[in-house]
Protein backbone atom coordinates (compact mmCIF):
# COMPACT_ATOMS: atom_id res chain seq x y z
CA UNK A 1 0.00 0.00 0.00
CA UNK A 2 1.32 3.35 -0.76
CA UNK A 3 1.28 6.89 1.10
CA UNK A 4 -1.96 7.57 -0.39
CA UNK A 5 -3.69 4.73 0.52
CA UNK A 6 -2.68 4.47 4.22
CA UNK A 7 -3.40 8.38 4.64
CA UNK A 8 -7.04 7.44 2.89
CA UNK A 9 -7.15 4.05 5.41
CA UNK A 10 -6.58 6.51 8.10
CA UNK A 11 -9.19 8.83 7.31
CA UNK A 12 -11.58 5.93 7.04
CA UNK A 13 -10.96 5.04 10.64
CA UNK A 14 -10.99 8.23 12.20
CA UNK A 15 -14.56 8.80 10.16
CA UNK A 16 -15.59 5.17 11.37
CA UNK A 17 -14.27 6.02 15.01
CA UNK A 18 -16.06 9.36 15.28
CA UNK A 19 -19.66 7.30 13.47
CA UNK A 20 -19.27 4.89 16.80
CA UNK A 21 -18.84 7.90 18.82
CA UNK A 22 -21.52 9.30 17.83
CA UNK A 23 -23.89 6.33 18.06
CA UNK A 24 -22.61 6.10 21.70
CA UNK A 25 -23.70 9.65 22.13
CA UNK A 26 -27.13 9.50 20.56
CA UNK A 27 -27.61 6.04 22.82
CA UNK A 28 -26.84 7.22 26.28
CA UNK A 29 -27.38 11.12 26.29
CA UNK A 30 -29.85 11.81 28.48
CA UNK A 31 -32.42 14.05 26.14
CA UNK A 32 -33.01 14.89 22.47
CA UNK A 33 -30.99 18.22 22.61
CA UNK A 34 -27.44 16.47 23.41
CA UNK A 35 -28.34 13.77 21.45
CA UNK A 36 -28.76 15.71 18.35
CA UNK A 37 -25.28 17.33 19.34
CA UNK A 38 -23.54 14.39 18.97
CA UNK A 39 -25.27 13.16 15.62
CA UNK A 40 -24.28 16.33 13.99
CA UNK A 41 -20.84 15.58 14.74
CA UNK A 42 -21.33 12.44 13.27
CA UNK A 43 -22.60 13.70 10.12
CA UNK A 44 -20.36 17.22 9.51
CA UNK A 45 -17.16 15.22 10.70
CA UNK A 46 -17.42 11.64 10.57
CA UNK A 47 -19.23 11.54 6.73
CA UNK A 48 -16.43 14.35 5.94
CA UNK A 49 -13.99 11.92 6.75
CA UNK A 50 -15.14 9.28 5.26
CA UNK A 51 -15.78 11.05 1.94
CA UNK A 52 -12.24 12.30 2.11
CA UNK A 53 -10.75 8.67 2.74
CA UNK A 54 -12.84 7.33 -0.58
CA UNK A 55 -12.07 10.44 -2.46
CA UNK A 56 -8.45 9.98 -1.96
CA UNK A 57 -8.70 6.14 -3.02
CA UNK A 58 -11.05 7.15 -6.01
CA UNK A 59 -8.37 8.46 -7.70
CA UNK A 60 -10.54 10.58 -10.26
CA UNK A 61 -11.45 14.01 -9.70
CA UNK A 62 -15.32 13.84 -11.16
CA UNK A 63 -16.06 11.20 -8.67
CA UNK A 64 -14.38 12.72 -5.78
CA UNK A 65 -15.93 16.13 -6.97
CA UNK A 66 -19.29 14.11 -6.40
CA UNK A 67 -18.45 12.55 -3.29
CA UNK A 68 -17.94 16.20 -2.23
CA UNK A 69 -21.27 16.92 -3.51
CA UNK A 70 -22.53 14.50 -1.46
CA UNK A 71 -21.24 14.91 1.82
CA UNK A 72 -23.05 18.85 0.93
CA UNK A 73 -26.37 17.82 0.31
CA UNK A 74 -25.83 15.48 3.65
CA UNK A 75 -25.12 18.22 5.67
CA UNK A 76 -27.65 20.14 4.79
CA UNK A 77 -29.97 17.52 5.59
CA UNK A 78 -29.03 17.44 8.81
CA UNK A 79 -28.71 20.79 9.73
CA UNK A 80 -31.78 21.51 8.58
CA UNK A 81 -33.83 17.70 10.28
CA UNK A 82 -31.56 18.69 13.80
CA UNK A 83 -33.09 22.32 13.74
CA UNK A 84 -36.79 20.67 13.05
CA UNK A 85 -36.51 18.06 15.36
CA UNK A 86 -35.13 20.11 18.24
CA UNK A 87 -37.62 22.71 17.46
CA UNK A 88 -40.30 19.67 18.51
CA UNK A 89 -38.93 18.76 21.19
CA UNK A 90 -38.76 22.20 22.79
CA UNK A 91 -42.14 22.47 22.48
CA UNK A 92 -42.66 19.19 23.95
CA UNK A 93 -43.49 19.55 27.90
CA UNK B 1 -20.76 -20.86 2.90
CA UNK B 2 -20.89 -17.24 0.86
CA UNK B 3 -22.26 -13.89 1.64
CA UNK B 4 -25.61 -14.88 -0.73
CA UNK B 5 -26.14 -17.77 1.61
CA UNK B 6 -26.12 -15.80 4.84
CA UNK B 7 -28.32 -13.27 3.52
CA UNK B 8 -30.60 -15.82 2.00
CA UNK B 9 -31.05 -17.68 5.39
CA UNK B 10 -31.32 -14.72 7.48
CA UNK B 11 -34.11 -13.77 4.81
CA UNK B 12 -36.05 -17.11 5.76
CA UNK B 13 -35.73 -16.27 9.57
CA UNK B 14 -36.46 -12.85 8.63
CA UNK B 15 -39.78 -14.09 6.67
CA UNK B 16 -41.64 -16.38 9.07
CA UNK B 17 -40.55 -13.59 11.79
CA UNK B 18 -43.13 -11.45 9.69
CA UNK B 19 -45.38 -14.35 9.50
CA UNK B 20 -45.40 -15.10 13.28
CA UNK B 21 -46.05 -10.61 14.09
CA UNK B 22 -48.62 -11.22 11.03
CA UNK B 23 -50.86 -14.20 13.08
CA UNK B 24 -49.74 -13.18 16.48
CA UNK B 25 -50.25 -9.20 16.27
CA UNK B 26 -53.94 -7.67 16.14
CA UNK B 27 -53.15 -4.01 15.54
CA UNK B 28 -53.44 -3.17 11.68
CA UNK B 29 -50.68 -1.10 11.41
CA UNK B 30 -48.32 -3.41 13.01
CA UNK B 31 -49.54 -6.00 10.59
CA UNK B 32 -48.32 -3.42 7.53
CA UNK B 33 -44.96 -3.60 9.03
CA UNK B 34 -45.19 -7.77 9.15
CA UNK B 35 -46.00 -7.58 5.81
CA UNK B 36 -43.15 -5.00 4.52
CA UNK B 37 -40.70 -7.22 6.43
CA UNK B 38 -41.94 -9.92 5.07
CA UNK B 39 -41.22 -8.98 1.58
CA UNK B 40 -37.85 -7.11 2.55
CA UNK B 41 -36.96 -10.78 3.71
CA UNK B 42 -38.48 -12.42 0.32
CA UNK B 43 -36.34 -10.07 -1.80
CA UNK B 44 -33.29 -11.06 0.35
CA UNK B 45 -33.74 -14.59 -0.07
CA UNK B 46 -34.07 -13.55 -4.06
CA UNK B 47 -31.01 -12.20 -4.17
CA UNK B 48 -29.02 -14.30 -1.59
CA UNK B 49 -29.98 -17.25 -3.50
CA UNK B 50 -29.11 -16.06 -6.63
CA UNK B 51 -25.63 -14.87 -5.43
CA UNK B 52 -25.04 -18.26 -3.35
CA UNK B 53 -22.00 -19.83 -5.83
CA UNK B 54 -18.78 -18.84 -4.72
CA UNK B 55 -17.55 -16.01 -7.04
CA UNK B 56 -21.08 -15.79 -8.48
CA UNK B 57 -21.35 -13.40 -11.50
CA UNK B 58 -24.31 -11.25 -10.52
CA UNK B 59 -27.24 -12.08 -11.55
CA UNK B 60 -29.07 -9.31 -13.23
CA UNK B 61 -32.55 -11.17 -13.43
CA UNK B 62 -33.13 -11.41 -9.12
CA UNK B 63 -31.94 -7.60 -8.90
CA UNK B 64 -34.92 -6.43 -11.41
CA UNK B 65 -37.38 -9.10 -9.92
CA UNK B 66 -36.53 -7.09 -6.54
CA UNK B 67 -36.31 -3.84 -7.61
CA UNK B 68 -40.03 -4.29 -9.70
CA UNK B 69 -40.67 -5.63 -5.97
CA UNK B 70 -39.91 -2.74 -3.77
CA UNK B 71 -42.08 -0.69 -6.23
CA UNK B 72 -45.28 -3.04 -5.87
CA UNK B 73 -44.69 -3.44 -2.27
CA UNK B 74 -44.25 0.60 -1.96
CA UNK B 75 -47.87 0.59 -3.60
CA UNK B 76 -49.27 -1.88 -1.51
CA UNK B 77 -48.27 -0.67 1.39
CA UNK B 78 -49.50 3.30 0.91
CA UNK B 79 -53.02 1.49 -0.23
CA UNK B 80 -53.29 -0.38 2.99
CA UNK B 81 -52.15 2.48 5.02
CA UNK B 82 -55.06 4.52 3.15
CA UNK B 83 -57.52 1.37 3.76
CA UNK B 84 -56.22 1.32 7.12
CA UNK B 85 -56.79 5.35 7.95
CA UNK B 86 -60.55 5.37 6.45
CA UNK B 87 -61.33 2.45 8.64
CA UNK B 88 -60.38 4.65 11.78
CA UNK B 89 -62.08 7.41 10.34
CA UNK B 90 -65.27 5.37 9.88
CA UNK B 91 -65.03 4.73 13.29
CA UNK B 92 -63.75 0.72 13.00
CA UNK B 93 -60.84 0.77 15.53
CA UNK B 94 -57.50 -0.43 14.44
CA UNK B 95 -57.91 -4.10 14.57
CA UNK B 96 -60.07 -6.53 12.56
CA UNK B 97 -63.90 -7.46 13.77
CA UNK B 98 -62.88 -10.89 14.62
CA UNK B 99 -59.98 -9.95 16.67
CA UNK B 100 -61.77 -7.79 18.72
CA UNK B 101 -63.23 -10.03 20.66
CA UNK B 102 -60.25 -11.98 21.55
CA UNK C 1 -7.34 -17.67 7.94
CA UNK C 2 -11.00 -16.21 8.10
CA UNK C 3 -12.57 -14.50 5.61
CA UNK C 4 -13.58 -11.05 7.07
CA UNK C 5 -16.13 -10.03 4.43
CA UNK C 6 -18.14 -13.27 5.63
CA UNK C 7 -18.11 -12.05 9.36
CA UNK C 8 -18.76 -8.59 8.53
CA UNK C 9 -21.95 -10.31 6.42
CA UNK C 10 -22.77 -12.54 9.70
CA UNK C 11 -22.46 -9.27 11.83
CA UNK C 12 -25.10 -7.24 9.36
CA UNK C 13 -27.81 -10.38 9.11
CA UNK C 14 -27.71 -10.79 12.75
CA UNK C 15 -28.22 -7.31 13.30
CA UNK C 16 -30.58 -7.28 10.42
CA UNK C 17 -32.72 -9.81 12.33
CA UNK C 18 -32.14 -8.09 15.55
CA UNK C 19 -33.45 -4.94 14.53
CA UNK C 20 -36.47 -6.68 12.46
CA UNK C 21 -37.28 -8.32 15.35
CA UNK C 22 -37.44 -5.47 17.60
CA UNK C 23 -39.50 -3.29 15.04
CA UNK C 24 -42.01 -5.77 14.88
CA UNK C 25 -42.32 -6.28 18.72
CA UNK C 26 -41.43 -3.01 20.56
CA UNK C 27 -44.65 -1.79 22.23
CA UNK C 28 -44.12 1.60 21.00
CA UNK C 29 -45.96 1.88 17.69
CA UNK C 30 -43.50 4.83 17.01
CA UNK C 31 -40.51 3.03 17.93
CA UNK C 32 -41.66 0.09 15.79
CA UNK C 33 -41.82 2.38 12.72
CA UNK C 34 -38.41 4.39 13.42
CA UNK C 35 -36.70 0.75 13.56
CA UNK C 36 -38.77 -0.02 10.38
CA UNK C 37 -36.85 2.77 8.89
CA UNK C 38 -33.43 1.55 10.28
CA UNK C 39 -34.07 -2.05 8.84
CA UNK C 40 -34.57 -0.73 5.70
CA UNK C 41 -30.89 1.18 5.46
CA UNK C 42 -29.53 -1.55 7.03
CA UNK C 43 -31.12 -3.52 4.02
CA UNK C 44 -29.32 -1.28 1.56
CA UNK C 45 -26.28 -2.28 3.30
CA UNK C 46 -27.43 -6.08 2.55
CA UNK C 47 -27.68 -5.42 -0.94
CA UNK C 48 -24.78 -3.35 -1.49
CA UNK C 49 -22.97 -6.74 0.07
CA UNK C 50 -24.92 -8.82 -2.49
CA UNK C 51 -23.19 -7.01 -5.30
CA UNK C 52 -27.11 -5.05 -5.92
CA UNK C 53 -26.05 -1.28 -6.10
CA UNK C 54 -29.36 -0.55 -8.50
CA UNK C 55 -31.16 -2.44 -5.67
CA UNK C 56 -29.22 -0.54 -2.72
CA UNK C 57 -30.37 2.49 -4.41
CA UNK C 58 -33.96 1.78 -4.46
CA UNK C 59 -34.22 0.08 -0.77
CA UNK C 60 -33.11 3.54 0.30
CA UNK C 61 -35.31 5.97 -1.60
CA UNK C 62 -38.53 3.96 -1.68
CA UNK C 63 -37.97 1.09 1.05
CA UNK C 64 -36.44 3.37 3.70
CA UNK C 65 -37.41 6.74 2.95
CA UNK C 66 -40.84 6.65 1.49
CA UNK C 67 -42.31 3.23 3.09
CA UNK C 68 -40.85 5.38 6.31
CA UNK C 69 -42.29 8.31 5.50
CA UNK C 70 -45.64 7.16 4.66
CA UNK C 71 -45.89 5.06 8.34
CA UNK C 72 -45.13 8.22 10.35
CA UNK C 73 -47.81 9.52 8.71
CA UNK C 74 -50.37 7.53 9.18
CA UNK C 75 -49.01 7.08 12.63
CA UNK C 76 -49.35 10.65 13.43
CA UNK C 77 -52.84 10.23 11.71
CA UNK C 78 -54.05 7.46 13.72
CA UNK C 79 -52.45 9.14 17.36
CA UNK C 80 -54.44 11.91 16.60
CA UNK C 81 -58.00 10.07 16.59
CA UNK C 82 -56.92 8.42 19.23
CA UNK C 83 -57.38 5.00 18.53
CA UNK C 84 -54.16 2.66 18.93
CA UNK C 85 -55.15 -0.54 20.85
CA UNK C 86 -52.83 -2.78 22.53
CA UNK C 87 -50.79 -5.31 21.52
CA UNK C 88 -52.84 -8.54 21.43
CA UNK C 89 -51.28 -11.88 21.76
CA UNK C 90 -53.34 -14.62 20.88
CA UNK C 91 -52.66 -18.28 19.74
CA UNK C 92 -48.64 -17.53 20.81
CA UNK C 93 -47.36 -20.88 21.66
CA UNK C 94 -48.89 -22.81 18.17
CA UNK C 95 -48.20 -20.16 16.41
CA UNK C 96 -43.70 -19.79 17.21
CA UNK C 97 -43.28 -23.49 16.98
CA UNK C 98 -44.83 -23.55 13.44
CA UNK C 99 -43.03 -20.56 12.44
CA UNK C 100 -39.69 -22.05 13.67
CA UNK C 101 -39.74 -25.40 12.52
CA UNK C 102 -40.66 -23.60 8.94
CA UNK C 103 -37.44 -21.54 9.09
CA UNK C 104 -35.60 -24.09 10.22
CA UNK C 105 -36.90 -26.36 7.24
CA UNK C 106 -36.52 -23.66 4.48
CA UNK C 107 -32.95 -22.52 6.28
CA UNK C 108 -32.03 -26.54 5.75
CA UNK C 109 -33.26 -26.14 1.98
CA UNK C 110 -31.48 -23.13 1.04
CA UNK C 111 -27.96 -25.08 2.77
CA UNK C 112 -28.46 -28.03 1.03
CA UNK C 113 -29.76 -26.62 -2.65
CA UNK C 114 -26.51 -27.36 -5.51
CA UNK C 115 -24.71 -24.68 -6.44
CA UNK C 116 -25.19 -25.08 -10.15
CA UNK C 117 -28.18 -22.90 -10.97
CA UNK C 118 -29.20 -20.53 -14.54
CA UNK C 119 -28.22 -17.38 -14.27
CA UNK C 120 -29.25 -14.24 -16.61
CA UNK C 121 -25.89 -12.70 -16.30
CA UNK C 122 -24.09 -14.24 -19.41
CA UNK C 123 -26.50 -13.88 -22.03
CA UNK C 124 -27.57 -10.65 -20.84
CA UNK C 125 -23.86 -9.30 -20.90
CA UNK C 126 -21.86 -10.91 -23.10
CA UNK C 127 -24.48 -10.31 -27.02
CA UNK C 128 -22.83 -6.90 -28.51
CA UNK C 129 -25.36 -4.71 -27.78
CA UNK C 130 -26.52 -2.30 -30.37
CA UNK C 131 -28.50 0.05 -27.96
CA UNK C 132 -25.45 1.01 -26.53
CA UNK C 133 -27.06 0.13 -22.84
CA UNK C 134 -24.69 -1.49 -21.26
CA UNK C 135 -26.31 -1.68 -17.26
CA UNK C 136 -27.29 -5.25 -17.26
CA UNK C 137 -30.24 -4.75 -15.01
CA UNK C 138 -31.57 -1.94 -17.02
CA UNK C 139 -31.37 -4.52 -20.28
CA UNK C 140 -33.41 -6.84 -18.13
CA UNK C 141 -36.02 -4.15 -17.10
CA UNK C 142 -36.57 -2.90 -20.30
CA UNK C 143 -35.55 -5.05 -22.94
CA UNK C 144 -36.21 -8.51 -22.04
CA UNK C 145 -38.61 -8.37 -19.29
CA UNK C 146 -40.30 -5.20 -20.59
CA UNK C 147 -43.98 -6.96 -19.87
CA UNK C 148 -43.09 -7.09 -16.28
CA UNK C 149 -42.36 -3.53 -16.17
CA UNK C 150 -45.49 -2.36 -17.74
CA UNK C 151 -47.17 -4.48 -15.48
CA UNK C 152 -45.64 -3.17 -12.69
CA UNK C 153 -46.12 0.66 -13.97
CA UNK C 154 -50.34 -1.03 -13.92
CA UNK C 155 -50.11 -2.28 -10.78
CA UNK C 156 -48.49 1.47 -9.74
CA UNK C 157 -51.44 3.22 -11.04
CA UNK C 158 -54.08 0.66 -9.57
CA UNK C 159 -52.95 1.44 -6.45
CA UNK C 160 -52.51 5.54 -6.89
CA UNK C 161 -56.30 5.32 -8.31
CA UNK C 162 -57.12 3.17 -4.75
CA UNK C 163 -55.99 5.65 -2.77
CA UNK C 164 -57.36 8.19 -4.05
CA UNK C 165 -60.99 6.56 -4.29
CA UNK C 166 -60.36 6.38 -0.26
CA UNK C 167 -59.84 10.31 0.22
CA UNK C 168 -59.18 12.99 -1.30
CA UNK C 169 -55.91 15.29 -1.41
CA UNK C 170 -55.42 17.34 1.92
CA UNK C 171 -55.88 20.97 1.05
CA UNK C 172 -52.41 22.50 1.11
CA UNK C 173 -51.20 24.04 4.26
CA UNK C 174 -48.35 25.86 5.12
CA UNK C 175 -46.42 24.16 8.27
CA UNK C 176 -46.33 25.26 11.28
CA UNK C 177 -44.72 28.20 12.37
CA UNK C 178 -41.99 26.35 14.62
CA UNK C 179 -41.07 24.46 11.16
CA UNK C 180 -40.41 27.56 9.31
CA UNK C 181 -36.69 26.31 8.09
CA UNK C 182 -38.05 23.60 6.15
CA UNK C 183 -39.34 26.08 2.70
CA UNK C 184 -36.43 27.40 2.43
CA UNK C 185 -34.31 24.23 3.28
CA UNK C 186 -36.58 22.76 0.24
CA UNK C 187 -36.21 25.91 -1.98
CA UNK C 188 -32.31 25.43 -1.22
CA UNK C 189 -32.19 21.47 -2.17
CA UNK C 190 -35.01 21.26 -4.82
CA UNK C 191 -32.26 21.99 -7.87
CA UNK C 192 -29.80 19.25 -6.38
CA UNK C 193 -32.29 16.95 -5.88
CA UNK C 194 -34.19 17.89 -9.62
CA UNK C 195 -30.32 17.43 -11.01
CA UNK C 196 -29.46 14.27 -8.90
CA UNK C 197 -32.79 12.74 -10.84
CA UNK C 198 -31.94 13.33 -14.09
CA UNK C 199 -28.57 12.16 -13.60
CA UNK C 200 -29.74 8.95 -12.16
CA UNK C 201 -32.29 8.22 -15.29
CA UNK C 202 -29.59 9.35 -17.89
CA UNK C 203 -26.80 7.57 -15.42
CA UNK C 204 -28.87 4.60 -15.62
CA UNK C 205 -27.84 3.01 -19.11
CA UNK C 206 -24.16 2.86 -18.07
CA UNK C 207 -23.59 2.61 -14.41
CA UNK C 208 -26.51 1.59 -11.70
CA UNK C 209 -29.17 4.14 -11.21
CA UNK C 210 -32.19 3.98 -13.88
CA UNK C 211 -35.57 4.99 -14.22
CA UNK C 212 -36.98 3.79 -10.03
CA UNK C 213 -34.06 5.38 -8.12
CA UNK C 214 -34.51 8.48 -10.17
CA UNK C 215 -38.33 8.33 -9.84
CA UNK C 216 -37.91 7.69 -6.03
CA UNK C 217 -35.55 10.77 -5.92
CA UNK C 218 -38.28 12.68 -7.86
CA UNK C 219 -41.11 11.45 -5.55
CA UNK C 220 -38.64 12.66 -2.59
CA UNK C 221 -38.51 15.97 -3.41
CA UNK C 222 -42.32 16.20 -4.18
CA UNK C 223 -43.01 14.59 -0.67
CA UNK C 224 -39.95 17.32 0.73
CA UNK C 225 -42.11 20.23 -1.03
CA UNK C 226 -45.83 19.42 0.42
CA UNK C 227 -44.41 19.10 3.73
CA UNK C 228 -42.94 22.22 3.47
CA UNK C 229 -45.83 23.51 2.23
CA UNK C 230 -44.88 24.79 -1.17
CA UNK C 231 -47.03 22.60 -3.56
CA UNK C 232 -49.55 24.98 -5.29
CA UNK C 233 -53.12 24.54 -4.44
CA UNK C 234 -54.60 21.24 -5.93
CA UNK C 235 -56.87 22.72 -8.28
CA UNK C 236 -53.99 23.96 -10.46
CA UNK C 237 -51.74 21.11 -10.42
CA UNK C 238 -54.69 18.71 -10.74
CA UNK C 239 -54.54 18.28 -15.06
CA UNK C 240 -50.63 17.82 -14.42
CA UNK C 241 -50.92 15.47 -11.87
CA UNK C 242 -52.86 13.44 -13.50
CA UNK C 243 -50.71 13.23 -17.38
CA UNK C 244 -48.08 12.81 -14.83
CA UNK C 245 -49.61 9.93 -13.22
CA UNK C 246 -50.60 7.86 -16.53
CA UNK C 247 -47.59 9.07 -18.72
CA UNK C 248 -45.49 5.76 -17.60
CA UNK C 249 -48.09 3.74 -18.58
CA UNK C 250 -49.32 5.26 -21.52
CA UNK C 251 -45.81 5.86 -23.47
CA UNK C 252 -44.36 2.26 -22.17
CA UNK C 253 -47.40 0.75 -24.03
CA UNK C 254 -47.61 3.12 -27.09
CA UNK C 255 -44.24 2.23 -28.01
CA UNK C 256 -45.09 -1.49 -27.32
CA UNK C 257 -48.00 -1.55 -29.72
CA UNK C 258 -46.31 0.92 -32.23
CA UNK C 259 -43.44 -1.28 -33.19
CA UNK C 260 -45.56 -3.60 -33.95
CA UNK C 261 -46.56 -1.24 -36.95
CA UNK C 262 -43.06 -1.35 -38.16
CA UNK C 263 -43.03 -5.35 -38.38
CA UNK C 264 -41.50 -6.18 -35.07
CA UNK C 265 -42.88 -7.72 -32.17
CA UNK C 266 -44.88 -6.38 -29.14
CA UNK C 267 -42.55 -4.86 -27.57
CA UNK C 268 -39.78 -5.08 -29.32
CA UNK C 269 -37.05 -2.50 -29.94
CA UNK C 270 -36.26 -1.53 -33.38
CA UNK C 271 -32.41 -1.94 -34.25
CA UNK C 272 -32.18 2.24 -35.33
CA UNK C 273 -33.11 4.41 -32.00
CA UNK C 274 -32.92 1.63 -29.68
CA UNK C 275 -31.14 4.01 -27.04
CA UNK C 276 -33.49 6.84 -27.77
CA UNK C 277 -36.92 4.78 -26.97
CA UNK C 278 -35.76 3.13 -24.04
CA UNK C 279 -34.76 6.74 -22.86
CA UNK C 280 -38.06 7.45 -24.04
CA UNK C 281 -40.17 5.28 -22.27
CA UNK C 282 -37.33 5.76 -18.87
CA UNK C 283 -38.38 9.01 -18.93
CA UNK C 284 -41.78 8.08 -18.90
CA UNK C 285 -41.49 5.89 -16.15
CA UNK C 286 -39.57 8.76 -14.04
CA UNK C 287 -42.07 10.98 -13.74
CA UNK C 288 -45.07 8.05 -13.52
CA UNK C 289 -43.44 7.20 -10.29
CA UNK C 290 -42.26 10.27 -8.85
CA UNK C 291 -46.03 11.52 -9.30
CA UNK C 292 -47.58 8.45 -7.83
CA UNK C 293 -45.05 8.74 -4.80
CA UNK C 294 -46.38 11.67 -3.93
CA UNK C 295 -50.34 11.18 -4.83
CA UNK C 296 -49.68 7.97 -2.62
CA UNK C 297 -48.36 9.96 0.36
CA UNK C 298 -50.63 13.25 -0.32
CA UNK C 299 -54.04 10.84 -0.07
CA UNK C 300 -55.26 11.33 3.68
CA UNK C 301 -58.81 11.56 4.93
CA UNK C 302 -61.26 14.72 4.88
CA UNK C 303 -61.18 15.26 8.58
CA UNK C 304 -57.92 16.16 10.17
CA UNK C 305 -57.63 17.91 13.61
CA UNK C 306 -55.34 20.83 12.76
CA UNK C 307 -53.17 21.16 15.69
CA UNK C 308 -51.21 17.43 15.73
CA UNK C 309 -49.70 17.50 12.30
CA UNK C 310 -47.34 20.25 11.23
CA UNK C 311 -48.01 20.23 7.70
CA UNK C 312 -51.72 19.88 7.85
CA UNK C 313 -52.55 23.34 9.65
CA UNK C 314 -54.67 24.57 6.91
CA UNK C 315 -54.19 28.37 6.12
Amino acid sequence: MNALEWIAAILLIAGALFFFAGTVGMLRFPDAFSRLHALTKVDNLGLGLLVLGLALQSGSLAIALKLLLIWVLAIVAAATGAYLVANGASRRP
Amino acid sequence: MTTGLVFAIAGAQLFFLGVYSLIVHTHLLRRILALNVMGSATFLAIVGMAQRAQGAAPDPLAHALVLTGIVVAVSASALALALLRQLVAAGGGTALEEDREA
Amino acid sequence: MVNLYLVFDLLLALTLMWVGWRTLTSPDLFRGVVLFIAFGVLMTLAWVRLEAPDVAMAEAAIGAGLTGALLLDALADLRARRSHQDIEVSRLAAVSVITLALAGVLSWVMLTLPAQHASMHAPVTQPPNASGITNPVTLVLLVYRAYDTLLEMAVLLLAVIGARALHDEAPVGRAAPQYDLLAPAARVLLPAILLVAAYLLWAGATRPGGAFQAGAVLGAAGVLLRLAGLLPSPATYRRWMQMGLVSGFMVFLLVGVLVIFAGLPWLGYPATHTKALILLVETGLTLSIGMSLLSLFMSVPEQRSPSTHARASAS
